[in-house]
């Protein structure tokens, strides 16, 4: 297994009191496998991810429990230097928002090309084709000509390549994407998942895809995990899921979005909001917006992870009612 | 079509791009909107879609007289409202209202909620004398399926989804014919999105609204829309019932559209021919001659380049019955099946058992399918 997270557990401690971000969260990712992180704004994924890249903004942020098995390592025993040299070289992320993690007063190819001379000790001549090399490899058209370009003077699509470009620089095992594409218009969109994806393919890597859109997953994804106030309620290959899902909020939310094959009627729709994480209810974090809630044990115990088949968990009490149902 | 209530031709928005500090001169123009001609059905969902920057909210902004159009006209109910001004527009506008996109701006934060829903009534006071608004506004949350005893509260102690609803009730509040809906649900969690729905179309119904519905998920917009206007570059390239653009598209944009959308249902994966498109969209300041389409269409030839397609029903589909049938403005136009037919593997039908929530039940047979 490359990334195997066993039970973490990040919270915030803030002024509102303390944000239980992440509650347990269970992850694995093999070497050239996509795994889709699914879940709504505040579910928790991007603090799932940046605990994992090393990047999690602490204060007012902590890790309180788990392991990050990378390699075998547990990542959260490594010194500060240590995982910044795994953080580029052996694990990359690419963010939402190319634009600002790119820096503004740097040239693209001297970004590119800075990850050459520092992790690789190349000289600045080699660096510098190999970035527009890279800048070719994903397909920006004319690099040569555009590799001393600023940020800013390319397009939300072009950027994201870069950003790309960046993560591929050192061909790292592991890659966490962030909502890759959640800013770009969907052909652009397309455009750069097709990137993505057969970069993956040809270096062997292990994907983490975090995402909103239930479309996305379905295009790209081998398994899926379902996120709920920071938690993973389900996890399963894609086909099972989306066949028929062993959890009743997985069940709501695909129920809930319209289809571009079918004109519907009335969408479903989970009534209420989902809970704020300074204040989870307990007993199982979806209960008050649940259709098959029952008041035991569904409001007093929290439901672990139950084995649906080998390699699908869900964490519901009645997971084999709603798989059947 | 029902009798139409809007219709709009040669409308054009241009922004004019200005140069020098002391003495500014035009030296060109954004032509957000270039020319766009459509109709709008009483009682009917109009859906707008396209990318980023094509004029999707400029075309907006002009529906409800917010700007004042370089050219073209707006009739509503035959009467043509960029003509009009003072009493006359007043009145026009009330019947045309907006709901914004963004639930987290488009609300004045130091208003309470009952101030910002009331609002509107202190331009027409002929709606809600000053002793009845209260309880006005209490009418409309009631509608929008919010507690009315939430008037005195301020929009940051709402959710995302609840801001939203307060937007829908400010403009219902004048009870107008028209609502133009400008991305009403992209900032919404899938899971809320829905509810956001399922509120505009049972107040469709129940007020006898008609809609343009202007977004960029394709999903969405067949969801809830009777026709479709596709467009690109300040200009609809194609327009139809749900059917004919969804199901029968002949315009390669639309075509590349849809085969870009995600669909979420792995077993389509396989049956789908994706058409990538390589290239940005063009700046609208700018835009290509002939076709504007031309310099990312894979079926550009040189007559792209030199004539502009007219958006009218292709000649190879003229004399053909059939949902081929409807305006395409390409050269070259060509029926190609994007979309894979329904009735494959469908997710999961929403939970049977419990309580589905408060007036929404379950769709049968709708948006899902049912297991076995
Ligand atoms: N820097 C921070 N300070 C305080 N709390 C934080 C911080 N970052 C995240 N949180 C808390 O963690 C929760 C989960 O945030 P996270 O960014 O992981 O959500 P997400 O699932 O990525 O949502 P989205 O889809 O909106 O990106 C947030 O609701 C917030 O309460
Ligand atoms: N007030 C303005 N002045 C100058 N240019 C403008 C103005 N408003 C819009 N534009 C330009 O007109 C074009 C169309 O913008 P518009 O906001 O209508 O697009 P849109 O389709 O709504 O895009 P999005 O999906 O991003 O909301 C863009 O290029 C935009 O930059
Ligand atoms: S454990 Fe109970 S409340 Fe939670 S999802 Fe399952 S049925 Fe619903
Ligand atoms: S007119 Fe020409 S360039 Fe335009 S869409 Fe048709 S084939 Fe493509
Ligand atoms: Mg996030
Ligand atoms: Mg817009």
């Amino acid at each position: 297994m490359l990334l195997d997270v066993r039970d973490l557990r990040v919270e915030f401690r803030t002024r509102d009191g303390v944000a239980h971000a992440v509650n347990g969260v269970n992850l694995s990712v093999d070497a050239g496998e996509t795994l889709a992180v699914l879940g709504e704004s505040g579910s928790g994924k991007s603090v799932t991810a940046q605990a994992v890249m090393g990047i999690l903004d602490s204060p007012p942020g902590r890790v309180t429990g788990g392991e990050i098995l990378f390699k075998g390592r547990d990542l959260l025993g490594l010194k500060e230097e240590e995982r910044r040299r795994i953080r580029g070289a052996e694990m990359a992320m690419i963010f939402q928002d190319a634009l600002s993690s790119l820096n503004p007063v740097l040239t693209v190819g001297a970004q590119l090309a800075e990850m050459f001379t520092v992790h690789r000790g190349m000289s600045r001549k080699d660096a510098r084709a190999r970035a527009v090399e890279l800048m070719d490899r994903v397909r920006i058209p004319a690099a040569r000509e555009r590799v001393d370009d600023y940020p800013h003077q390319f397009s939300g699509g072009m950027r994201q390549r870069i950003m790309i470009a960046m993560a591929m620089a050192l061909e790292p095992s592991l890659i966490i994407a962030d909502e890759p594409t959640t800013a770009l218009d969907v052909t652009v969109q397309a455009q750069v998942m097709d990137l993505l994806a057969e970069l993956q393919r040809e270096l062997d890597m292990g994907l983490v895809l975090i995402t909103h859109d239930l479309g996305v997953v379905a295009d790209v994804a081998d398994r899926i995990a379902v996120m709920y106030a920071g938690r993973i309620v389900e996890s399963a290959p894609v086909h099972d899921l989306y066949k028929a899902p062993a959890h009743p909020y997985t069940r709501g939310l695909l129920a809930s979005i319209p289809r571009l094959d079918q004109k519907g009627r009335e969408l479903y729709a989970i009534k209420g909001l989902p809970p704020s994480l300074t204040d989870i209810p307990p007993g199982c974090p979806f209960n008050p917006r649940c259709p098959m809630v029952r008041d035991t044990p569904c409001r007093t115990e929290v439901p672990p992870l139950f084995e649906v088949a080998a390699d699908r968990g869900s964490a519901c009490f009645f997971w084999e009612e709603c798989l059947h149902g | 079509m029902a009798e139409p209530i809007l219709q709009v031709r040669g409308l054009v928005k241009h922004y004019p791009l200005t140069q020098g500090i002391l003495f500014r001169k035009q030296v060109g123009a954004v032509k957000a909107v270039d020319g766009v001609d459509l109709e709008l059905g009483r009682g009917e969902t109009l859906g707008v879609v396209g990318e980023s920057g094509c004029g999707k909210s400029t075309l907006a902004r002009l529906l409800v007289s917010l700007e004042r159009p370089t050219e073209g006209s707006i009739l509503f109910k035959g009467e043509d409202v960029t003509r009009l001004s003072g009493r006359a527009l007043k009145a026009v506008r009330r019947n045309i209202q907006m709901v914004f996109q963004d639930p987290y701006t488009s609300l004045n934060p130091r208003m309470t909620v009952g101030d910002i829903i009331g609002e509107p009534f202190d331009i027409h006071p002929e709606v809600a004398p000053k002793g009845d608004r209260r309880r006005k506004v209490q009418e409309l949350l009631d509608v929008v399926g919010l507690n009315p005893e939430y008037v005195n509260r301020y929009p940051h102690q709402f959710s995302g989804g609840q801001r939203q609803r307060i937007g829908i009730a400010r403009g219902l509040a004048l009870r107008p014919e028209v609502i133009v809906a400008d991305e009403p649900v992209s900032a919404l969690d899938v899971s809320v999105q829905a509810q956001v729905i399922n509120l505009l179309d049972r107040l469709q119904g129940e007020f006898g609204l008609s809609y343009v519905f202007i977004a960029h998920d394709l999903s969405i917009v067949r969801h809830i829309s009777d026709r479709v206007g596709v467009m690109y570059l300040g200009r609809i390239v194609e327009i139809g019932s749900d059917e004919e653009i969804y199901d029968h598209p002949t315009h390669p944009y639309t075509q590349a559209l849809l085969s870009a959308v995600p669909v979420p249902d792995p077993e389509a994966r396989r049956h789908r021919e994706r058409i990538i498109l390589t290239g940005d969209v063009p700046s609208p300041a700018n835009p290509p001659s002939g076709c504007r389409f031309r310099t990312r269409c894979w079926k550009a030839r040189e007559r792209c380049a030199l004539e502009v397609p007219l958006l009218a029903v292709p000649a190879a589909f003229r004399y053909a019955e059939g949902p081929a049938a409807h305006d395409s403005a390409c050269h070259f136009a060509e029926e190609k099946q994007v979309v894979p037919p329904e009735g494959g593997t469908g997710p999961g039908a929403p939970p049977a058992k419990g309580d589905p929530g408060p007036g929404e039940p379950p769709a049968e047979g709708g948006g899902a399918t049912r297991l076995t």
